[in-house]
């Protein structure tokens, strides 16, 4: 790699970091988390309809604490739930 | 006196636990505490030769828990502090030698005549830390910049959640400021963000570390050592005292000089 085009190391260091965390910190692989999405699209469009190309799932840190963290957007609805 | 129990640990191994312990002690022996060192690395005992006691070692940890001799007798008293001890891990046994409880039941006896017991903690997370954390009434953890030792460390803060030994304070060590500078070593915010505990030191790297450690004598005693700086702010720190983090851009030097009056920094 180009000493002048290259990415600066530390960068790429704690990107990866993050994504490994999140996974060493909830014993969760990539493999597993897709399997999630998957049962979670299932288990929605029992009750509702939505457009599981467009559901977004992932891990998400704030300090210690780890969120799953969930976008799910629905297909036009004709009336809205509360909550 | 009741002494505050404090165990150094890191996951990963070689990122400068001996050296943390060796530094943190005679630093506090330096403020007039009195300090007993427990080298927690039974079978693989380093904290002696680092503080510079490898020949004045009778009896070890295992002996006094095994009954062979008095607590007393297995406390190394120190060359230059008389009020600084080490209790020697033993070289030819396993860490199955010490249990938690007898790590409690010694660090218990030592509370009412000490300011400071100050545990090495082997490297893993297994036996050897189980019992270096059992009696800890505060837990370091030791890391490096780099993304093995960062990754190590923070499967170690989530054991030590687990376990309810509290959030451990962080020390980050070998920090080598040019790297960051240069966008090539993660910063100290970059690991602070990553493992989201608080900082109780930043230790920069050093090579009067090294020249430390052969001659037994840690560089806390060395006046001019930017490590040393950082191991005696830490040392005041666990005293309660509130210090300043050192500015880690200030370089010695003609390089740093001539950076000074271009106000590159």
């Amino acid at each position: 790699m180009n000493f002048f085009t290259r990415k600066k190391s530390a960068s790429s260091a704690k990107e990866r970091l993050q994504l490994v965390l999140v996974h060493d910190r909830t014993d969760l692989t990539p493999a597993q988390l897709e399997a999630l999405k998957d049962d979670l699209i299932k288990a929605i469009s029992n009750y509702i309809d939505i457009d599981p190309e467009a559901v977004q799932i992932g891990l998400e840190r704030d300090g210690r604490e780890q969120r799953l963290v969930a976008d799910i957007p629905l297909r036009s609805v004709s009336r809205h739930r509360a909550g | 006196m009741t002494a505050q129990v404090i165990t150094v640990t890191s996951g990963k191994g070689g990122v400068g636990k001996t050296t943390a312990v060796a530094n943190l002690a005679n630093a506090l022996a330096m403020d007039g505490k009195k300090v007993v060192c427990i080298d927690g690395d039974i079978g693989l005992r380093n904290l002696d030769v680092v503080m510079g006691l490898e020949n004045r070692i009778v009896y070890d940890i295992v002996d006094v828990i095994e009954g062979r001799c008095k607590l007393k007798q297995a406390m190394i008293r120190d060359k230059h502090y008389p009020e600084m001890y080490l209790i020697p891990a033993a070289q030819t046994r396993d860490k199955n030698a010490v249990s938690p409880s007898d790590m409690v039941r010694i660090c218990n006896d030592l509370r009412a005549d000490s300011d400071f017991v100050i545990i090495d903690s082997p490297a893993g997370i297994e036996r050897g830390f189980r019992n270096a954390i059992a009696a800890a009434d505060r837990v370091l953890v030791v890391t490096n910049p780099e993304v093995s030792a960062v990754r190590d460390a923070d499967r170690v803060v989530g054991i030590l959640e687990a376990e309810e030994k509290g959030t451990p304070h962080l020390i980050i060590n070998r920090l080598n400021q040019a790297l960051v500078r240069n966008n090539d070593m993660l910063s100290a915010e970059d690991v602070l963000d990553l493992l989201g505990i608080q900082l109780i030191g930043i230790v920069p790297e050093d090579e009067s570390v090294i020249i430390g450690s052969n001659r037994g004598a840690p560089v806390v005693t060395d006046g001019k050592s930017r490590a040393g700086l950082a191991f005696r702010n830490i040392a005041k720190r666990l005293q309660g005292i509130d210090v300043p983090f050192m500015d880690l851009d200030q370089q010695s030097g003609l390089w740093g000089a001539i950076q000074r009056l271009t106000g590159r920094k």
